[in-house]
């Protein structure tokens, strides 16, 4: 029997509707296509609204050393060498212009004393970088992008999940179009477009202890993945160093580093602050040699280093991580951030933090009846980022697979093994941008595409199979839970072979009873049902991260391996690629790094000293 | 923490009903937290909308108590559980199904208030300079998470259901926010007047209570708004000028 679906025409279609998904569509609704923007969530509550400390661009309006060539030899960095130069090129010259763009469209920067826009120290940035808004600058931008794209003539489509790619003949060939559902009533629908751009975040809900809301669920990568793309570094997944710990049920919510930017230190319980036992080789000469040095740097004192407490994430985590381990950890299993100690230090210390962090204010306040310009909060690392993702083009932002582009975390590149804090804000615009630009391109140069029914029935039969086992199936919530506690378990913070294999075992075994998946009920606004079919995602996506990082047999960036503690050079030549055999397997492959230009392998030497 | 129960909206526009779903809440745990556990426990198909699960994204509104409430900032050691705890959907937009209601009109609302028009940059690169005084009040508004708790204690639209006269208290601060931007130069007093409907609020401050964010909509928002609109249409004088000038 053909299942019945509402059909949808439109050049481009943008799936995702954080700051990437909405850039793009107002890019690409600009160059003259017509444009569907598909989102998971209602509009103005994708995952950015949680981004909290700002946003990265060297527009030197705090201190005039800061320009593009700094920003992206810190991007490359942080990124151990991995990221794709050309990427990063872009990124850092392109940033700039795209936080003035979110001001000419209304956003409300925090200001210098001048009146322009203010920038804030981050983590592994070599001059106060980001231009913020409190704690709050993610909401800024959506809701920046929000306001000024609902006026560019783009259909939102919202609460509806895309389920599959429509492809012209099997994977590898050109998209055609996305097969999803609603979510208010479960009705089928089919997109048709010439270009497809995925802009769908993240993979953070394949973690137990996670910052990340319930849409991240691997879909992007995985819709790519299916659908004959490559996806590259999946072994880097960022564990920010300071999420809450406690209460329980809290655990995971993110602790902007905004907090250490604006002098937040990290002590364990016997009052130590670790972070100057261990600062790596490459940042010594530009980190702190004491508090008080560490102190004139977030202070503004254009001649001190920073402190450790602003290290790159991966390494700031790694050593909560060993606090912890070590016994010196706070009672709940984290380590302590103190930001009130800053009042022996500025008058007003009370009114300054709730200014500069209101947010976190209120979510201490609220979540764990905590004063944070009182006591000291408790945290520990949580599942933040995936710096790897769909491979992409660096020009274009186009996949392997023809008409399938990719922007913001969903892509790939950029961050290489390790992302800078702020980076993914101007990320999203900057990709987003460029991936609207030629996804209009793409589709103003091919023709209208065709959609395979059978490619459509298949799909329908695939996401109805739950409601024929009904409620004797599995449990979705419960396999969602199983594989979260897996992946936390042995594919975490700190790896090592045994461990994954066994996650790899795992896998395996909740992939078999995914497909007895069963939910109750009816197809109209069910949790379960969408539960049940964003497995099938966040199963794909685990298991390249997992297949990935064992492929990857050193500590490098992110990924930390116990059994393999050091660096290696020979790690150092290659990217890891995931990509589906035909047989339907994952396959693993690595691909030799691409050599750096010459005029920037000059800066990041010059940057160096 | 013994098993409490909680009593919630199930049902679509035909019908609804309470129903009673127990579960333990642990330590520290939210609203949100608990109808979580009685979806994968008993309810897989309850309806709820949820993302950020911080209060930074204004999707699980819903009556606690017959409170309006981010479920997700609530936290069961706030709430009486001797009796059961009520969860209802919010009362101000039709019903979707068990917690999620249709909001839908308020973003038709948005769409129709005109647009951020800047002046012309003030630099020759192309940006503006604002002092932070000048946009602390903006920003204040600014932080609105779109909860659409404002709109649902609202009388003029959850008892008199004024929907399509009346903009209610969020689209009266993104207005405000965009009058009030230092850089803004579009006029948008006649829309708040009529198609926003302004005149309707009788400043009873309730969606200045039931705010997450704890933005000061009545007195920061409508009421200079209120202001501007009196001043440009009812002053005496301005109304002689407009006369003679043809308007």
């Amino acid at each position: 029997m053909m299942n019945s679906y509402e059909t949808h025409e439109h050049d481009v279609i943008v799936i995702g509707a954080g700051g990437a998904g909405l850039r793009a569509a107002i890019e690409a609704s600009a160059a003259g296509c017509t444009v569907a923007l598909i989102c998971k969530s209602l509009l103005g509550k994708a995952h950015t609204v949680m981004a909290e400390g700002g946003m990265a661009a060297a527009m030197a309006n705090v201190d005039d050393r800061d320009g593009w060539k700094i920003h992206f030899a810190d991007t490359m960095r942080g990124g151990q060498y991995l990221n794709n130069w050309r990427m990063a090129e872009l990124h850092a010259q392109q940033a700039p212009d795209r936080v003035k763009e979110l001001e000419a469209w209304g956003a409300v920067f925090d200001r210098t004393k001048d009146g322009r826009i203010l920038q804030r120290n981050f983590g592994g940035h070599r001059y106060p970088r980001l231009a913020h808004v409190g704690d709050r600058t993610g909401l800024e931008m959506i809701r920046t992008l929000q306001d000024h794209g609902i006026h560019q003539g783009i259909d939102a489509y919202m609460e509806m999940t895309a389920h599959t790619l429509l492809q012209e003949s099997g994977p590898g060939s050109r998209v055609t179009g996305v097969f999803g559902y609603d979510r208010e009533l479960g009705r089928f629908r089919v997109w048709k477009a010439k270009s497809i751009v995925l802009a769908t975040g993240g993979i953070g809900r394949a973690y137990a202890v996670t910052s990340n809301s319930w849409e991240y669920t691997g879909d992007g990568q995985a819709l790519a993945y299916r659908a004959g793309a490559d996806l590259l570094d999946m072994e880097f997944v960022q564990f920010h160093p300071t999420g809450m710990v406690w209460p329980p049920s809290v655990k995971g919510i993110l602790v902007t580093e905004g907090v250490r930017g604006e002098g937040g230190v990290l002590r364990n319980k016997e009052g130590r602050r670790f972070m100057f036992d261990d600062i790596p080789d490459n940042y010594k000469n530009q980190t702190a040699k004491d508090e008080e040095e560490g102190w004139r740097y977030v202070t503004g004192d254009k001649n001190a280093n920073r402190p450790p407490e602003l290290l790159t994430r991966d390494h700031v985590a790694r050593c909560i991580n060993r606090e912890v381990q070590a016994g010196r950890g706070s009672p709940h299993g984290g380590v302590f951030l103190d930001i009130a100690w800053i009042k022996e230090r500025v008058p007003n210390a009370e009114a300054h933090i709730k200014k500069k962090l209101p947010s976190m204010y209120h979510q201490f306040m609220q979540l764990a009846n905590l004063d944070i310009t009182q006591v000291p909060m408790e945290v520990g690392p949580t599942t933040h980022y995936v710096m790897g993702g769909v491979r992409v083009d660096g020009e274009t932002q186009m996949s392997t697979v023809p008409g399938l582009f990719a922007a913001g975390e969903v892509a790939a590149g950029l961050h290489g093994a390790n992302r800078l804090g702020g980076n993914s804000l101007s990320d999203l615009v900057v990709f987003g941008k460029i991936a609207g630009e030629h996804a209009a391109k793409h589709a103003k140069s091919n023709g209208a595409a065709r959609i395979n029914d059978d490619q459509v029935e298949e799909a329908a039969r695939r996401a109805l199979a739950p409601f024929e086992k009904g409620a004797k199936g599995e449990n979705p919530y419960i396999i969602q839970h199983d594989l979260q506690e897996t992946m936390q378990a042995n594919v975490g913070i700190v790896r090592t072979e045994n461990a994954m294999v066994r996650a790899l075992e795992d896998i395996q075994k909740l992939r078999a009873r995914a497909a007895n998946v069963g939910v109750p009920g009816n197809r109209e606004y069910n949790p379960g049902w969408h539960t049940a079919i964003d497995l099938a995602n966040l199963l794909c996506v685990a298991e390249a991260v997992t297949r990935s990082a064992l492929d990857r047999p050193e500590s490098r960036g992110a990924q930390f391996r116990e059994d393999f503690p050091d660096k290696s050079d020979e790690c150092s030549k290659f990217n890891i690629l995931t990509r589906a055999a035909p047989d339907g397997s994952m396959r693993v492959v690595r691909q030799p790094v691409t050599p750096v230009r010459d005029d920037l392998k000059h800066i990041i030497e010059d940057q160096k000293k | 923490m013994p098993p409490v129960t909680f009593r919630i909206t199930r049902g679509d526009k035909a019908s609804t009903e309470f129903k009673d779903y127990t579960t333990n809440a642990g330590e520290g745990m939210v609203v949100l937290d608990c109808v979580h556990q009685i979806q994968s426990e008993s309810a897989p198909d309850l309806a709820c909308r949820w993302n950020c699960k911080a209060g930074k994204c204004g999707s699980c509104s819903a009556e606690v108590n017959g409170q309006p409430r981010l479920m997700c900032m609530t936290r069961m050691d706030m709430i009486d559980t001797s009796k059961p705890v009520t969860i209802e959907p919010l009362k101000a937009f039709p019903l979707i199904r068990d917690l999620v209601t249709d909001v839908s009109w308020n973003y038709k609302v948005k769409k129709s208030i005109k647009p951020f028009k800047p002046r012309p940059p003030d630099a020759p690169d192309g940006t503006w300079r604002m002092d932070q005084k000048d946009v602390d009040r903006v920003q204040e508004f600014r932080k609105c998470i779109e909860c659409f708790l404002c709109q649902d204690v609202c009388h003029v639209l959850r008892d008199h259901h004024k929907h399509p006269e009346f903009a209610g208290p969020r689209h009266f601060v993104y207005a405000a926010a965009l009058e009030m931007h230092p850089l803004d130069t579009e006029d948008r007093l006649g829309q708040m007047k009529n198609e926003g409907g302004i005149g309707y609020c009788n400043i009873t401050k309730c969606c200045t209570k039931v705010c997450p964010e704890h933005i000061t909509i009545t007195d920061n928002a409508i009421i200079p708004l209120k202001e501007r609109v009196v001043d440009e249409f009812y002053d005496p004088l301005t109304r002689l000028f407009r006369m003679f000038k043809g308007k």
